[in-house]
């Protein structure tokens, strides 16, 4: 949360340094972003998730894995035969649903930062290099690019999940590297065309170096499509890790990630109707949220929709 | 064209390369020893781990056992399952068309109503409609497909009882497959019930697998739409009195249609990937459902082939797409 906000202004903030800007960066971006109510719905529900991931110790009194067998089942508070304390019921082995849902979040807020951290990362570092200088070194990468991209992202995933072993970690690591190259192709791009425009030639002629160049003069003005790149990617790493999780490839029982939980309720369909639907709503609840606030970030950064 | 044409080929050389060389050494990679995963033994005498190796090949230094992979799969060699021993290939190209079947419908599903979707939600800009057509199709992007097959299945399957809840057809109605697809043999078959048996297998699975591309190529039309209609020769129309109907489904669906076919290209990996979970929730037997149950059997030999097998049936389909939008755009061309 807090990377996309830092990030975010960043950009409009150097858009207020240019003569024609209004007062302040975070304004103008607040203004834009703000207009979106979908956006500021979205931002709103992805706090609430946020903040039930970091305190879900202090808002549950039950335990995450402990297993009760006096409770099996029970249905959610709403429906015949459900308790207050389990306002969501419970699983199949007596653990209370909702708590399991808040520490889920943790996971998968988790794995979204990791994997768009990494990626992002990468990806840019990548696609500068290709960008800016060009040549046999851009033609090697875009190849490899290419590669990468002619797999089904899903199928690559699993199969690099099979390699490294099920579990977590290797599921963000497969899911990072599957989304690298969107990253690359965006950066090399806008690097692109910003690399003959005149404010570079301007401090290239003035003497800055090759690095502060790349990073401190081309960088910033890059960073808008990225952004609005990183919320997506965002909710697809959830997604995915999920369903990788549900595949059996990403997190093992007993953690309580929302694939993984959705994978363990499966037999329990026709018999218990809550344990299948609360993960799955957990999942798009959150990517919803997500990919509105990236529907509202692309309205507030991207100039060209801005002025129409 | 035909510049165009070989351009594309060159660039999917180095692609297909690549490709090989990491669906060969994903094998390599693996935690373990190759012979004992290749062989599927678990206890093995060195004399005879001696003799496997050199059967496979695999004492051999690396870049000849590449060569000789590269030339197999240019002869269709696609390697051997562990499990069954039958070639990969086979297996596939069983395979294939449950899983081709159920992609065609689902983007003929997300394109007859995605279409639609995005050009009224252009046209109604700004009104309850827009909102939510646009609203649907955002949830539709965001969905975890794998739940929302559950979620299908306990509805319809369960609550009323319309639909079966896996496979593609009855057991009751055996016939010999002609073409693979359910749809055309069933009704070839000329058994009563039997063509309705396997459509009511289809319904969910076209569902599930199409609502992603249906809420992508909705909300690509209706972007596409909205910067059509700003043009210049749309106002023209307008103001020369031409019907509403003739300027929306004439001159701007026309122009707006080249980013969504694009769109829709670049959907159709998304299917094949979309049919892993899919085919997993419904038992489709396709090729999705074969890979991950591959994965979990450890016949490694199969998800190489596998991996590779797709993988280039999602580069000719690309390349098809391509020259399609080469064919109807001729300023790509260069």
């Amino acid at each position: 949360m807090s990377s996309v906000e830092t990030k975010s202004v960043s950009p409009a903030a150097a858009a207020a340094a240019t003569p024609s800007a209004p007062p302040s960066g975070f304004a103008e971006f607040w203004f834009y972003f703000s207009s979106n109510r979908g956006a500021v719905l979205g931002l709103g529900i992805f706090v609430i998730i946020l903040l039930m991931a970091i305190f879900a110790p202090l808002l549950t009194a039950h335990d995450p894995i402990i297993q009760n067998r006096d409770v099996l089942l029970l249905p959610p508070v709403f429906a015949e035969g459900g308790r207050a304390e389990y306002l969501l019921g419970t699983d199949p082995v007596g653990r209370d649903i909702l708590t399991r849902l808040m520490y889920g979040a943790r996971f998968s807020l988790f794995v979204g930062l990791i994997v768009v951290t990494l990626s992002v990362v990468a990806g840019v570092l990548i696609g500068l290099v290709a960008g800016f200088f060009r040549g046999t070194t851009d033609t090697i990468i875009m190849r490899l690019m290419d590669i990468i991209l002619a797999f089904p992202s899903l199928l690559l995933a699993l199969v690099l999940v099979a390699v490294l072993g099920p579990g977590l970690v290797n599921a963000m690591i497969a899911i990072a590297l599957v989304n690298l190259p969107h990253f690359v192709r965006l950066t090399r791009a806008s690097v692109m065309t910003e690399r003959n425009k005149d404010y570079v030639i301007g401090s290239q002629v003035a003497g800055a170096g090759t690095l502060r160049i790349m990073f401190v003069t081309i960088l910033p003005n890059c960073l808008a499509p990225l952004i609005v790149q990183a919320t997506l990617a965002f909710s697809a790493a959830i997604l995915d890790a999920a369903a990788l999780g549900f595949l059996g490839m990403g997190a093992q029982p007993p953690t309580p990630e929302w694939g993984t939980m959705l994978a363990e309720a499966r037999e329990f369909i026709q018999r218990a109707w809550w344990v299948v639907t609360f993960p799955g709503l957990a999942i798009l609840i959150t990517v919803l949220a997500i990919n509105l606030m990236g529907d509202g970030l692309r309205d507030a950064l991207d100039p060209k929709l801005k002025r129409s | 064209m035909l510049r165009f044409i070989f351009g594309r080929l060159a660039v999917l050389i180095p692609t297909f390369v690549g490709v090989s060389i990491i669906a060969f050494s994903f094998i390599r990679l693996l935690p373990g020893d190759p012979v004992m995963l290749l062989s599927g033994e678990r206890v093995m005498a060195p004399e005879r781990h001696a003799q496997i190796m050199a059967e496979l090949g695999l004492d051999r230094p690396m870049y000849v056992q590449y060569f000789d992979y590269l030339t197999g799969l240019l002869q269709g060699d696609f390697g051997r399952s562990i499990i069954s021993k039958r070639p990969v290939i086979d297996d596939f190209m069983t395979l294939f068309p449950a899983t081709m079947e159920l992609a065609i419908c689902a983007i003929i599903l997300a394109i007859c109503l995605g279409i639609p979707a995005g050009v009224v939600a252009a046209v109604k800009r700004g009104t309850w409609l827009d909102q939510t057509i646009m609203g649907t199709a955002l949830v539709g992007y965001s969905m975890p497909i794998f739940w929302w097959g559950l979620l299908l299945i306990i509805f319809f399957s369960g609550t009323l009882g319309w639909t079966p809840v896996s496979g593609r057809i009855s057991f009751l109605y055996f016939f010999p497959p002609v073409t693979g697809f359910m749809l055309i043999d069933s009704l070839l078959s000329g058994q009563k019930g039997a063509f309705s048996s396997a459509v009511s297998h289809m319904i969910l699975p076209t569902i599930v697998l199409a609502t992603i591309p249906l809420a992508v190529i909705a909300r690509q039309t209706r972007s596409a739409m909205l910067e059509v209609l700003s043009e210049d020769y749309v106002r023209t129309a307008r103001s020369k009195g031409m019907s509403p109907f003739r300027i929306i489904g004439v001159h701007a669906l026309r122009n707006a249609m080249i980013p969504v076919i694009t769109t829709i290209g670049l959907q159709i990996g998304v299917l094949l990937g979309g049919a892993i979970l899919t085919e997993s929730i419904f038992s489709w037997p396709g090729i999705g459902k074969w890979m991950v149950d591959s994965v979990f059997k450890r016949d490694y030999a199969v998800v190489q082939g596998g991996l590779m097998m797709i993988t280039l049936v999602i580069m000719f389909v690309n390349l098809i797409v391509d020259l399609l939008y080469g064919w109807a755009n001729p300023r790509i061309r260069r």
